[in-house]
């Protein structure tokens, strides 16, 4: 799937769940494949009585990958130019998790056709736990 | 993460694909991925980041015949005072950028330069003081061309940041 220009507007949006009751195991699956392996994001023994945080949470990154998963849904695979986020709040296990990608602005640049897309990520609460931008190259 | 070597491999996107809850076959079949616009499997974008695996100084990683600060008999590994054990003293990843000038894909390898950014603080509501430090790391393929650069801002705090 690509995105094409003529056929959105400003303030369109994409919405993906990428969490359902977010398992601790999913927390150990990403610290395997991504090499993070700080015991925050595992060790519910050490992040309790060591750290002082009321339980292991996940990795940013695991929150960032996921909502990825839903930019690369909607602008198409290959198309990302930039991707860049603020960790705007924890992650527990147990959180569900909501991407949204909305239009900020259709233009052109060097020849090829972009799209600014907003992207949010909320939990259960309506809390923002990701905050950022991409850029994609989308067709005429 | 500075590194010398990382070799992009297909069984490594599986596997990073699956933690992210990303079932595009675009990172697991390679004759599904030969009929898309890249033409072959590719890193899923956030994918950089896994070059941990191949930093040989990773400090959030068990090493071999060494202290590791996670729990095992007691609570940590390491007594507090106690150097070693691996961690990175408290620090959150507070921000994080990609830019993509082209999609890694499997085949290449990669060499990651570090440079240090800006470094600032700021007081927070209830962490205390929050110290921020940013690296900027440059991935180049072996024709020493610019594939991605990555931008990650850490975060350290006085405090347990349980609001985030």
């Amino acid at each position: 799937m690509t995105l094409k220009a003529s056929e959105l507007e400003v303030g369109a949006t994409h919405t993906a769940v990428l969490a359902k009751d977010l398992k601790r195991t999913q927390l150990v699956q990403y610290a395997g494949a991504s090499g993070d392996y700080n015991p925050l994001h595992t060790d519910d023994l050490y992040t309790r009585e060591v750290a002082g945080y009321p339980s292991v949470f996940a990795h940013g990154m695991l929150t960032m990958g996921m909502t990825g998963a839903m930019l690369t849904d909607y602008v198409g695979d290959g198309r990302l130019l930039k991707f860049g986020v603020r960790f705007t709040a924890q992650v527990w296990p147990g959180d569900d998790l909501q991407a949204t990608a909305t239009v900020e602005a259709l233009r052109e640049e060097g020849g090829e056709q972009l799209v600014d897309l907003k992207v949010s990520t909320r939990n259960q609460n309506g809390d923002e736990v990701l905050s950022g931008y991409a850029v994609a190259r989308i067709d005429s | 993460m500075a590194v010398e070597k990382f070799p992009i491999e297909a069984s490594h996107i599986m596997m990073f694909a699956r933690a992210v809850n990303d079932g595009n076959p675009i990172y697991y079949d390679a004759d599904y991925a030969a009929k898309t616009e890249p033409g072959a499997i590719i890193a899923p974008p956030t994918f950089m980041q896994a070059s941990a695996q191949f930093d040989p100084e990773y400090s959030l990683r068990p090493k071999v015949g060494q202290p590791w600060f996670g729990s095992g008999k007691e609570a940590s590994g390491v007594k507090p005072g106690e150097s070693g054990g691996g961690g990175n003293k408290g620090t959150l990843h507070a921000e994080q950028h990609f830019e993509y000038h082209r999609h890694p894909r499997v085949g290449d390898v990669f060499t990651a330069t570090v440079k240090p950014g800006k470094t600032w603080e700021k007081a927070g509501r209830r962490a205390g003081k929050l110290i921020f430090t940013e690296t900027i790391t440059e991935y180049r393929d072996s024709s020493g061309d610019l594939v991605v650069t990555a931008r990650g801002v850490g975060v350290r705090t006085e405090r347990p940041a349980t609001a985030g």
